[in-house]
């Protein structure tokens, strides 16, 4: 006999039957839609095409409008590149690892945390494609078969390594998602009455039948998918961080980086994965679906990785110090006390000390509460990557290169625009999309099971009074 | 319920009638004659196939297609006769001589099909070896898009002809008022002969002589003491021992800085053979190159200069038992440099005739004392040399007074302004520019609009020094020629034209010959008797214009004996025959000359001249103070400021301050600090304005804090604040006018007031510089190693630690830990040495790469941001009072040590470091780049492939040294920079030197080691069929400079200078422990001073230790 906690609350609360989870979830895409994402999406549109702008005006003119200089060659736009990659990874994370984990609480948020893994991956490619300075011969960083001769990248460089792993695991992560899709496409089709709602999913459910040969395969590329993005977890954030971990500059020369780098990003992941489910949780009633549990899960997951990252600080502070190094322990005592000291304690506040508050139950379980942390933690992990790259490169080895960095309103005109961007596609995607795998989730309810469950507490109080 | 209406086409339809079911089952209506077009006859007689009507349609379309695209023309139109010398892509070298009134230089000019691209030192050249900053820069000067292309009359073009006729007629019409030529010193012998063909005609000529910053009281100070009113030469070679400069920059700008700057850098390489070096005091306010360079500098404000001199004159008589002045100067404002002045006089005591006494103070009583002084320390004759004296500057400012009051007097019928701008460079109290106005006919012989021009009459444009020929006489004895490298640029018939003022002076006075012709009588007449080299005239001219140069032992001076030449009756100078009566006639053959030389001395001992030192001294220390005071100062880039329309020289950062595009006011930071001006600190560059009014002059400058700068003390840069509308990058920069600022005194112009007042004017203010944190943090060790000469003598290794690292087979040189295997190198092997004993800062090399390499001009606002394009750059660091011993010993926290670190001290002692690609053998550029666009060459260099490079400038974040140079825009193409930046512009494009590629935006820079010229030196060594010696190809920053600080070479050539220098004990690498293995090494700076230089508290500790031991030692010994 299956046994199970009885106290353990049930991942879909309020009783919910099959079709009612159907129901519910479907009907953002069925229903009409409020004003409330008019709103939000005029406002992301905007945004995105003021980002376009900026942009086009980088690639008309040069990368010269950025505030970039010769002594700080990268500012802001690898800083939201790692940014926005770093967000991506809880998705993944979500998706793959809790899948392999059998983590069954992950089925209430993995769709919507993969399209954000989706949307934030192409908000990161947006950086890395538009830093090069010749925009157009970006298509040099691939191995391509060409008319030069044995011309290739370079193999030994970093930078290649992120071309490769970025389009990897968008592109594992793009069908993963897209794998999951198709079964809620298909219930949607089958409810649809308007001709061209039909057409539409019934081509984006590549005719899914619902048997059980579909399902099984089904299940099957799941597993496979999941094993595949699982590494990606890992050796994305990894590589990434190689790009400053094999670099010869103090401060960026660390072996600490890979771990760090990952950790920070499932951190930073998750604070944006709670920032878009407290909204969407909202305005579509699916407090049944993602519940406090869920919240408070995700929590536990910020503690953990926000004190590996604390520790991470601390560790490269000790490191410095312990060196012996004059050009390390420089770089780390100017972080903490030089120009932009402002911004490390910024990020030291936001990334170390904040996390911790979800020690106490009382915030862990408060909606608010997390909403606000989620956000200070998203903007703590962007001052992250920041001080790792302006004040390092603002001051490496020779005194006389020393200078300062100041952003340009074209750099963060784009960064705004790739915060467009991502909430342009994430309200599409809420509104044409089911935000949660319903039929997956169906998966979890034992509606005969909870029921027995429900009885037998009922008449244990009855019976047996508490002694 | 609804009615479905329906609708029909006739009523066969509507009946649906069986003819009509039976039509709508055909596709078409009628029967179309398909059978029989297909079928006819006349389509089997055509030839034309369906694939032929495709084939032509598709050649059609796509011509027509081809035909609307409009390609880029571009014509390469070959030399129908090709002249003899010119092969396209192979440079020439013609031997010139640049001289501007101001910088002379024997030059070789590089030109690449016939136009000038680069200004190369004449190697030949005993005056100059090297160059300057402004002589590197001047090719630009000759494509300058403000130069005039025909002569001006009244405010609009006008004729040669009509020009000519009108002036003739104005010259004829001066009916007995004087015409005042009004020029900058003229050194050409053969432009002297041209004015006296010019007086000849016109009697009432006078030339005067002005400087725009004058040096009339040397000329003074020795026709007091040695009865020759000429400015004295100085042999810096000489001064082995001891040389002490009072507010003279001779590094920098006074006299003749480049030939000073490498007869001063003779004397300061020290080897292990010769441990041995001059000791340099500085005495100054501002802080100049040359006090930079001192080994001990003193600040004094400038009013007690005059005090200082003559203080020091009297510890000299002290130690030499000569008499003393009456007059003794005490510097109130520094104890120390007071208490100095009689050590610094028994070491000149002890160094007698080694060593030299200078002052840039324009004061005839000073300079008076400065004479008495080297005399007395022997230096007449070894290090002074007052008879084959310097004939640059021989500007005499009472000449200039007395001609401003003759204008105003009315007495001048006509002016010619030549090769100065009084408009501009006369201080306001002179009143030239309302003495000017008065003048009836006001000609200027400018190549631009400048201020002069503006308020000329007539403007009679000069041709530009590399389209003109000349000659000249530096200083007695040496004699160089000048020749054009291209033809006129503006000539007809495309313009009107310009003109040589010799061929213009001649054609005014009526001598009907081209100033080609006469130069070559002129040297057939004058120059070539005075030497016995050669036997007859044409092989003379030829070799001497090939070497560009001539030194003649003992000549006497042509200056004495100018005088219209022998003509005949058409006017041509007499040519031939003359030459030998000339020469019988001035008794100059070579023994005879040396019999008079050594007569004139013996005259000149005779005539003892009695000199009143003691009325010098009490005139020289009179000089009143006041709360603030002012040098009105020469820029190294920017000199008196002739040259401001060159975007050249206002980009080089200047080599104390570092900043660029801008006149400020320099002023110690304490005082800036005390009058709420912005301090700058922690790579800030927000300044303030401040309102400043020098004797009653007020203009509004922004406050730069400079260290070393005499407290109570300031000073501004000359050559801004131009009002040339024409010169337009002249005219975009801020600032003011310093030239207002000087006032007279005793008929000479001071550079120097007491009457300062400073205001804050509440306004901040943007620096942009290219270095903006000073000091080195506590890293001498990696990166700028220094020792005193006393360690340097115990311990030629001293402060040069080999770099070891700790490996499992213990401690190995970090040359031999390597991760690869090497690669074998057969072929050459580069390398470059860095002595930064000589390096004197001068930032010759900076231009001249830039020139060399097409580095482009992006102006204030690029390098505000930290955008500068240079390939070498020059670091200049201070010291801090802040060390890692200090900071021990007094238990200061890290944070409280790094922070004091970043201020510079009082008065800081300051390095050089050339800085330019350090060409790593493990480069940590190579392995980051994802494209391979930077890879390494077999021959050491670290190349960039530009046509590969994408920009992710991932190479630049991880230099170390920061050197590479990112194309943030398309400086050459975006209008933004088109007035700065000469690529832009038709004219300014030419001096592109052909052989490097011009960089698009987007792409990556750096320095090649000038790999163009390594080519070109590799192929001619293969021409030749030799192997490459060394020292036969030169970078271009080595070419430039005046010290030989920077020396090229073949490592594989195992007896190559730059591979000898590698096994010296002051060899040291940058940044060599993090195993980048550079190519580029620098020598250890040896600082000729007492303290020893120890970086760390702990080798500090252990040195102490060790002596102690010693001591006992000795002690137990004795």
């Amino acid at each position: 006999m299956h046994a199970e906690s009885q106290i353990r609350e049930p991942l879909i609360l309020g009783n919910k039957t099959y079709s009612q989870i159907t129901d519910d979830i479907i009907k953002p895409v069925e229903g009409k839609t409020g004003k409330a994402w008019y709103v939000l999406f005029t406002i992301a549109t905007l945004t995105f095409i003021w980002g376009l702008g900026c942009l086009a005006y980088t690639i008309g003119v040069g990368i010269g409008v950025w505030g970039s200089n010769n002594g700080v060659d990268w500012a802001w736009d690898i800083t939201n590149f790692v940014w926005w990659i770093g967000i991506g990874h809880a998705g993944t994370l979500i998706s793959a690892v809790l899948l392999l984990f059998r983590q069954k609480w992950r089925l209430g948020i993995n769709r919507s945390a993969e399209a954000m893994t989706i949307f934030a991956v192409m908000c990161a490619a947006i950086f890395v494609l538009f830093h090069t300075g010749r925009v157009w011969l970006d298509y040099m960083l691939f191995p391509l078969p060409n008319q030069f001769g044995s011309l290739w990248p370079n193999f030994n460089s970093p930078l290649l390594w992120d071309v490769f792993a970025v389009s990897t695991y968008f592109t594992i992560s793009l069908v993963f998602w897209y794998i999951g899709l198709i079964p809620d496409f298909a219930t949607i089709r089958d409810r649809a009455i308007s001709p061209f709602m039909k057409k539409f999913y019934s081509l984006l459910s590549f005719g899914w039948g619902g048997s059980a040969r579909h399902w099984s395969r089904f299940e099957e590329v799941s597993l496979v998918l999941a094993g595949l993005s699982t590494p990606l977890v890992f050796s994305v954030h990894s590589i990434v961080s190689f790009d400053f971990a094999t670099s010869i500059l103090p401060g960026w020369h660390t072996t600490i980086f890979p771990p760090y780098f990952v950790s920070g990003a499932v951190f930073s992941g998750f604070a944006m994965v709670l920032t878009l489910m407290l909204i969407v949780r909202r305005i579509y009633n699916l407090q049944a679906y993602i519940t406090v549990k869920h919240v408070e899960y995700m929590n536990i997951v910020i503690i953990v990785t926000g004190s590996i990252v604390g520790v991470a600080y601390l560790t490269e502070l000790f490191m410095s110090w312990y060196s012996g190094v004059e050009f390390e322990q420089y770089a780390f005592l100017n972080r903490a006390t030089g120009p932009y000291a402002w911004a490390y304690w910024c990020m030291m506040t936001c990334n170390v000390v904040s996390p911790q508050l979800f020690w106490f139950k009382k915030i862990r379980t408060s909606l608010v509460a997390t909403f606000i942390l989620s956000i200070v933690v998203n903007i703590g992990m962007w001052f992250e990557r920041f001080v790792i790259i302006v004040p390092t490169l603002c001051r490496t080895f020779l005194p006389s290169t020393w200078n300062m960095y100041h952003p340009t309103f074209v750099d963060i005109g784009i960064f705004t625009g790739t915060i467009g961007m991502f909430f342009f596609f994430f309200l599409l995607f809420s509104r044409y999309f089911p935000v949660i795998a319903q039929s997956e989730l169906k998966t979890i309810l034992k509606i005969s099971g909870e029921k027995q469950k429900k009885d037998a507490e009922a008449h244990s109080h009855s019976h047996a009074p508490a002694h | 319920m609804g009615t479905k209406n329906k609708y029909w086409k006739g009523l066969p339809e509507l009946h649906q009638s069986p003819e009509f079911l039976q039509k709508s089952r055909n596709e078409f209506a009628e029967n179309l004659p398909m059978e029989e077009v297909l079928g006819s006859e006349s389509l089997n007689a055509s030839n034309t196939s369906r694939r032929d009507f495709l084939k032509v349609m598709g050649f059609t379309t796509a011509a027509v297609a081809l035909a609307s695209c409009e390609t880029p023309v571009i014509n390469a139109i070959p030399y129908v006769n090709k002249p003899e010398e010119v092969t396209p892509g192979v440079a020439n070298f013609y031997a010139s001589t640049f001289y501007d009134g101001h910088d002379y230089a024997s030059v070789l000019v590089k030109t690449r099909e016939g136009r000038p691209i680069k200004i190369e030192a004449n190697e030949l050249s005993k005056h100059n070896h090297g160059t300057n900053a402004r002589t590197q820069a001047a090719v630009l000067s000759l494509y300058d898009g403000a130069r005039l292309s025909s002569p001006w009359a009244k405010g609009a073009p006008t004729t040669w002809k009509n020009a000519d006729s009108e002036i003739g007629k104005a010259l004829a019409n001066a009916g007995g008022k004087e015409i005042a030529i009004l020029s900058s010193t003229i050194i050409s012998p053969s432009a002297r002969a041209v004015i006296a063909e010019f007086v000849a005609k016109y009697p009432t000529t006078k030339l005067y002589q002005y400087d725009a910053v004058s040096y009339s009281a040397l000329s003074n100070a020795n026709e007091k003491v040695w009865g020759k009113k000429v400015v004295s030469k100085y042999h810096f070679h000489e001064a082995k021992k001891v040389v002490v400069g009072v507010a003279c920059d001779f590094l920098g700008n006074w006299l003749s800085p480049v030939e000073f700057a490498s007869g001063y850098s003779h004397n300061r390489k020290v080897s292990k053979e010769n441990p041995n070096m001059s000791k340099h005091y500085h005495f100054e306010a501002n802080m100049s190159l040359t006090g930079a360079n001192a080994d001990e500098r003193f600040m004094i404000k400038p009013s007690e200069i005059g005090k200082t001199v003559a203080a020091l004159y009297n510890e000299v008589a002290k130690a030499t038992g000569n008499a003393s002045v009456s007059a003794n100067g005490t510097i109130a404002s520094n104890s120390n440099a007071q208490k100095a002045i009689s050590k610094i006089a028994k070491e000149l005591a002890e160094a007698k005739g080694q060593s030299l006494v200078l002052c840039g103070l324009n004061d005839t009583d000073t300079q008076v004392l400065v004479n008495g002084i080297n005399k007395m320390l022997d230096n007449y004759g070894k290090t002074v040399d007052i008879e084959n004296y310097c004939n640059l500057k021989q500007g005499d400012d009472k000449q200039f007074m007395d001609l401003i009051a003759d204008m105003n007097s009315g007495k001048v019928g006509v002016v010619m302004a030549y090769n100065c701008n009084p408009v501009y460079t006369a201080p306001v109290k002179a009143g030239f520019a309302a003495a000017y106005k008065k003048v009836p006919v006001k000609i200027s012989f400018a190549q631009s609009l400048d201020e002069t021009a503006q308020a000329s009459d007539y403007v009679c444009p000069d041709h530009n020094w590399l389209e003109s020929w000349g000659d000249a006489n530096p200083c007695r004895g040496h004699y160089s020629l000048q020749q054009p490298a291209i033809n006129p640029i503006f000539a007809q018939p495309r313009y009107e034209g310009t003109r040589q003022v010799q061929d213009t002076l001649l054609a005014w006075a009526g001598v009907k010959t081209d100033y080609l012709t006469y130069l070559q009588a002129f040297w057939q007449n004058r120059v070539f008797p005075m030497q016995g080299k050669y036997g007859d005239f044409y092989s003379f001219w030829s070799n001497t214009l090939h070497d560009g140069i001539l030194h003649i032992h003992f000549a006497k001076p042509v200056e004495e004996v100018i005088a219209p030449m022998a003509k005949d009756s058409s006017g041509k100078p007499l040519m031939t025959g003359i030459a030998t009566v000339i020469a019988d006639s001035l008794g100059i053959a070579k023994e005879k000359i040396e019999e008079k030389k050594e007569e004139k001395i013996l005259a000149a001992e005779e005539k003892k001249i009695e000199v009143d030192y003691n009325a010098a001294a009490s005139k020289a220390v009179s000089a009143k103070g006041g709360n603030w005071e002012i040098t009105v100062y020469e820029k190294v880039g920017l000199g008196n400021g002739n040259m401001s329309n060159n975007p050249w020289l206002h980009e080089l950062p200047d080599p104390i301050s570092k900043v660029t595009w801008d006149n400020y006011i320099t002023m110690h930071p304490e005082d800036v600090k005390a009058q709420g001006f912005g301090e700058m600190l922690r790579q800030d560059i927000e300044g303030s304005m401040a309102t400043l009014t020098v004797n009653g002059v007020t203009v509004e400058l922004p406050v730069y804090p400079q260290p070393g700068q005499a407290k109570g003390t300031i000073g501004v840069a000359l050559g801004y604040g131009r009002k040339a509308e024409t010169m337009q990058v002249a005219t975009l920069v801020a600032g003011a006018n310093a030239y207002d600022f000087c006032t007279i005194s005793n008929d000479t112009v001071q550079n120097i007031s007491a009457e300062v007042s400073v205001a804050n004017a509440n306004k901040s203010y943007t620096f942009a510089a290219t270095q903006i944190q000073h000091t080195i943090m506590g890293r001498e060790e990696w990166i700028l190693r220094e020792t005193s000469l006393g360690q340097y003598k115990k311990d030629a290794a001293s402060n040069n630690p080999k770099t070891e690292l700790a490996t499992h087979s213990g401690k190995l040189p970090i040359n031999e830990v390597d991760l690869w295997a090497a690669h074998d190198r057969p072929g050459h092997k580069w390398g470059l040495t860095i002595d930064m004993n000589s390096c004197i800062g001068c930032a010759a090399c900076v231009v001249a790469c830039s020139s060399e390499n097409n580095v482009p001009v992006v102006g204030k606002d690029q390098i505000m941001r930290t955008r500068d394009m240079y390939w070498l750059r020059i670091d200049r660091y201070y010291t801090s009072d802040m060390t890692r011993m200090k900071a021990e010993e007094e238990h200061t926290g890290s944070r409280q040590m790094y922070l004091g670190m970043e201020n510079p001290s009082h008065n800081p002692k300051v390095t050089f470091q050339p800085i330019m690609c350090q060409h790593c053998n493990h480069a940590p550029c190579e392995t980051v780049c994802p494209v391979l666009a930077t890879n390494h060459s077999n021959e050491g260099l670290n190349q960039m492939t530009y046509n590969r490079c994408i920009g992710t400038r991932y190479c630049a974040n991880n230099c170390p040294f920061k050197v590479r140079r990112f194309n943030w825009y398309n400086y050459n193409g975006n209008p933004t920079y088109a007035t700065i930046n000469p690529i832009q512009q038709d004219l300014g494009r030419m001096v592109l030197n052909p052989d490097v590629v011009v960089r698009g935006r987007g792409v990556m820079e750096k320095c090649s080691m000038c790999a163009q010229r390594l080519q070109a030196g590799k192929l001619s060594a293969k021409k030749e069929g030799k192997p490459l010696q060394d020292g036969a190809i030169k970078t271009a920053c080595q070419q430039s400079c005046p010290t030989n600080a920077i020396i090229f070479g073949d490592l594989s050539d195992t007896e190559s200078k730059v591979a000898k220098l590698r096994e010296d004990e002051r060899n040291y690498f940058l940044l060599e422990e993090i195993g980048i293995k550079p190519t580029v090494s620098y020598l250890v700076k040896v600082r000729n001073q007492e303290e020893e230089i120890v970086w760390e508290a702990e080798e500090a500790a252990e040195t102490k230790a060790e002596e102690k031991k010693e001591e006992k030692k000795e002690e137990a010994h004795s």
